[in-house]
């Protein structure tokens, strides 16, 4: 099936993959409105004006807009990361357009009361409040802010004096700025047919007016170690290190080493931290990529007096990669990638959110098929090459619990 | 979308919904055993089970089967409840037979001795990471607290000190109780090869020797109670309700979800507008769960400490409006709808039709098509949410609170 693929005059991109076995349509809108875009003064200002965007629109009250996307049946959701905001629902095909049209009114008519300031404020500060009792979260959060530089680290969450003293002109401004055309992708994948999605994503926002507004420049990556105190039987681990970008040539390469140390129950990290030592219940590694940059970050979390053995042992493992991974782990890993990629034909919410997301990273999309053929690509003399240029190294840890780990010395020198 | 099922001589049923339309193929083994099925002593048994049926074979070691896994392409894991333990894979339909293959000799696990000693550390890790996790294991209390010493107040984790004193032995004798063809079901959804998949399980499991499996069904007597456990370390308060619902057999569970979306759906419910719109609360959510002999209503409250009491009075006042003057007709439309639709999307996936037809024979003995089950929620009336509000009223109830607070006020 071909990826549609059109950008209107006032920059909207709409991306769109037919999947015409599936009931179901998806929708993703990713608007340029994150945390990257906070000051630090008002860091939350973009998750706040998020929460206050969904509080009615285009005539509609909160109670309104929340029923009327009920009566179509669109199961939805909204999430802020660091450069976009993330609003994307499914529902039935023959609600496709009346649903998109209540989401361009959120878009471009957003009532933002005033008198909801407060209750949304309060849901912020909730929010915010139970990153502080989940543990895991906060190492990974605490992660990003250490490893990318600024403002790419900043948490979509915020901080207190910020969400506390945000006002509903902050939050008009940011909208008003940030919620625009130029920049917003539009990505829906399901049963649909293109020339009548393009036509009424045309006249929906076809005439919505582009501002000016860039995305902050993104800087290096750092790489540093850190501690922090927290009450708790476990002691969580949070490590990164650099790598390419989705968009770098190499990138699949850097995924297929990831791949080898991570995915699959057969892969490095699971096998030696937890199947051969019983270090821990949840360890992983993964790609991350910003626009122009990429890492690799991994987790675990472990009993206290564990913790140690497995940060030792998690960071050997990432440093092994180094010299080479063995035929037999990439096939394995590509015929994991076959399957996953052949479920992916199965959720039409993932891939609008995935070709969205491509055309972020690409200004195109990656069908599933020249996905599946990157990865066919793939042999250990590539991904041995790539591992060879680019070791991993430069790491940055960061650790929760009660007490503090000791960082290998040449990891702890290699500090930048 | 055709229905097939079938059981060998030892007494394993198999069913599947076969859909040459699909492009996956899901396949489940179920086991009908779970924390209910323990003794005191051997609390978290089944679920430690469920970890080590991973660990091998004579034939195969653990890294033979992970990687076996991992070669077929497979999405494979397991889970266990109180009452089930199930074990599953995702796959390309032309690896059925080789990934059934591996499920059926993977299901006669060795249990050796040093694999159990190693993935012991693992399992007390994973309640060691439930205990500094919200709602920093008060859910399992609660259930204790509510359901007393009925065996469902048992704990699916287990503690610490009794997963410390299991031995391999126990968990031997365990496995030789309950995992009885008799006590198995194995159920299939998506591009389903049936006849193969009786052919292999034939082939694999035809000569495992059954036995009686017993479960006690003793009528459970809940107890109404508000217990409050100070964790000085914690943010947020987090508070969890119980009150008794209709089981698993009973033609009102399909009420009692309706009631359960109502109340306490994640969005546009009473409870949405009450606590989660107005940012009164993090989570304030109403859940209904089956259970072989009985139900369960439960309610989901995180919020700040300083407003604990208060929520929970307003969500009395919610449940006490219910009660008393029922819901609209617009309401329950809505209700419907969205059941509608979760559903359709939900079953695009084999790996969940899967789940439901898997579950449906081991809790009923019956097959429900998403058709059949839609039929039955739009067909839900508001005189039978009121019936089941009325027969189960949540205003009675069994509450835990944890968080930074030494004491919470009950609701009047």
């Amino acid at each position: 099936m071909p990826v549609h693929c059109h950008t209107f005059q006032n920059g909207l991109t709409l991306v769109a993959e037919p999947m015409m076995w599936l009931e179901s349509v998806a929708f993703t809108f990713l608007v340029p409105v994150g945390a990257v875009y906070d000051t630090a003064e008002r860091s939350g200002l973009s998750n706040l004006t998020c929460e206050m965007a969904l509080r009615g629109c285009g005539g509609r009250d909160s109670r309104e807009f929340i029923q009327a996307l009920e009566e179509l049946g669109v199961e939805g959701g909204e999430s802020v990361g660091v450069s976009h905001t993330n609003l994307r629902g499914a529902t039935l095909a023959k609600n496709l357009g009346p649903a998109l049209a209540i989401y361009a009114d959120l878009l471009r008519d957003a009532t933002l009361p005033e008198l909801e300031l407060e209750q949304g404020r309060h849901v912020a500060v909730q929010e915010l409040r139970s990153v502080e009792d989940d543990p895991a979260h906060k190492v990974m959060m605490e992660l990003r802010r250490s490893h990318y530089p600024q403002p790419w680290g900043q948490p979509h969450q915020g901080d207190m004096p910020g969400l506390t003293t945000i006002t509903i002109d902050e939050i008009r401004a940011q909208y008003r700025s940030g919620y625009r055309p130029n920049g917003t992708i539009l990505g829906v994948a399901g049963r649909f047919d293109w020339d009548p999605l393009r036509q009424t994503v045309d006249r929906l926002l076809g005439d919505w007016e582009a501002t000016d507004r860039c995305e902050p420049k993104t800087g290096r990556l750092h790489s540093v170690q850190k501690h922090l105190h927290h009450q708790s039987n476990q002691t969580q681990i949070g490590i990164a290190f650099p790598s390419v970008p989705y968009s770098h040539p190499d990138y699949f390469q850097a995924w297929g080493a990831v791949g080898v140390l991570s995915d699959g129950s057969s892969s490095r990290l699971f096998r030696e931290v937890r199947e051969k030592r019983g270090l821990c219940y949840a360890v992983s590694a993964s790609t991350r990529s910003l626009k122009r940059l990429g890492s690799v970050f991994g987790y675990a979390g472990t009993t206290s007096n564990r913790a140690q053995e497995t940060l030792n042992v998690m960071l050997e493992e990432m440093q092994k990669l180094g010299d080479g991974i063995e035929i037999v782990e990439l096939n394995r890993l590509k015929a994991r990638m076959k399957s996953s990629l052949i479920m992916a034909q199965e959720s039409s919410l993932a891939r609008s959110g995935a070709i969205a997301r491509d055309w972020y990273y690409l200004e195109r999309v990656r069908t599933l098929d020249e996905i599946g053929r990157l990865v066919d690509e793939l042999t250990p003399d590539s991904i041995n090459a790539y591992l060879t240029d680019n070791r991993p190294s430069r790491f940055t840890v960061v650790t929760l619990g009660p007490h503090p780990l000791e960082i290998p010395r040449e990891i702890s020198s290699a500090t930048t | 979308m055709k229905f097939r099922q079938q059981q060998l001589d030892n007494g394993l049923q198999i069913v599947a919904e076969c859909n040459p339309q699909a492009y996956t193929a899901a396949v489940c083994f179920m086991v009908r055993t779970g924390a209910r099925d323990e003794t005191p002593e051997v609390a978290g048994v089944s679920h430690f089970l469920e970890h080590m049926v991973f660990k091998g074979t004579p034939t195969r070691s653990a890294d033979d089967v992970n990687q076996r896994f991992d070669d077929l392409g497979a999405e494979h894991n397991a889970w266990t409840t109180k009452e089930h333990t199930a074990y599953y894979a995702v796959m390309l339909p032309e690896y059925q037979e080789e990934i059934v293959e591996l499920w059926a000799d993977v299901m006669r696990p060795s249990l050796r001795e040093e694999d159990f000693e190693t993935e012991k550390q693992v399992i007390i890790e994973e309640i060691r990471m439930y205990e500094d996790q919200p709602p920093f294991c008060a859910d399992e209390r609660c259930e204790k607290n509510f359901f007393g010493s009925h065996p469902l107040g048992n704990s699916v984790l287990g503690s610490v000190e009794t997963i410390r004193n299991l031995d391999v032995d126990t968990m031997r004798q365990y496995f030789r109780a309950r995992y009885s063809p008799q006590n198995m079901i194995v159920a299939a959804a998506g591009k389903i090869d049936f006849d193969n998949l009786v052919g292999t399980l034939q082939r694999e499991c035809g000569d495992w020797e059954p036995f009686e499996v017993q479960r006690q069904l003793v009528p459970p007597q809940p107890h109404d109670g508000f217990e409050v456990v100070q964790k000085a370390t914690a943010t947020q308060e987090y508070v969890i309700e119980l009150a008794t619902g209709p089981s698993a057999t009973d033609p009102r569970r399909f009420a009692a979800y309706m009631l359960a979306n109502l109340l306490g759906d994640g969005s546009g419910s009473r409870l949405y507008w009450e606590l989660l719109h107005t940012g009164c609360a993090e989570q304030a959510s109403l859940h209904y769960y089956e259970y072989d002999g009985v139900g369960v209503l439960g309610t989901w409250l995180c919020c700040e400490p300083e407003d604990a009491a208060e929520n929970l009075r307003r969500i009395q006042e919610v449940y006490r409006q219910a009660e008393k003057e029922g819901f609209s007709e617009a309401e329950l439309a809505r209700a419907k709808m969205k059941f509608n639709s979760r559903m359709v999307l939900a079953s695009e996936r084999p790996q969940s039709r899967m789940a439901s037809v898997g579950m449906n024979w081991l809790r009923r003995g019956e097959y429900r098509s998403v058709k059949q089950d839609l039929d039955e929620y739009n067909a839900v009336t508001l005189r039978d949410v009121a019936e089941v509000l009325a027969e189960f009223p949540l205003t009675r109830h069994n509450t835990i609170a944890i968080g930074p607070l030494a004491d919470v006020q009950p609701p009047a």
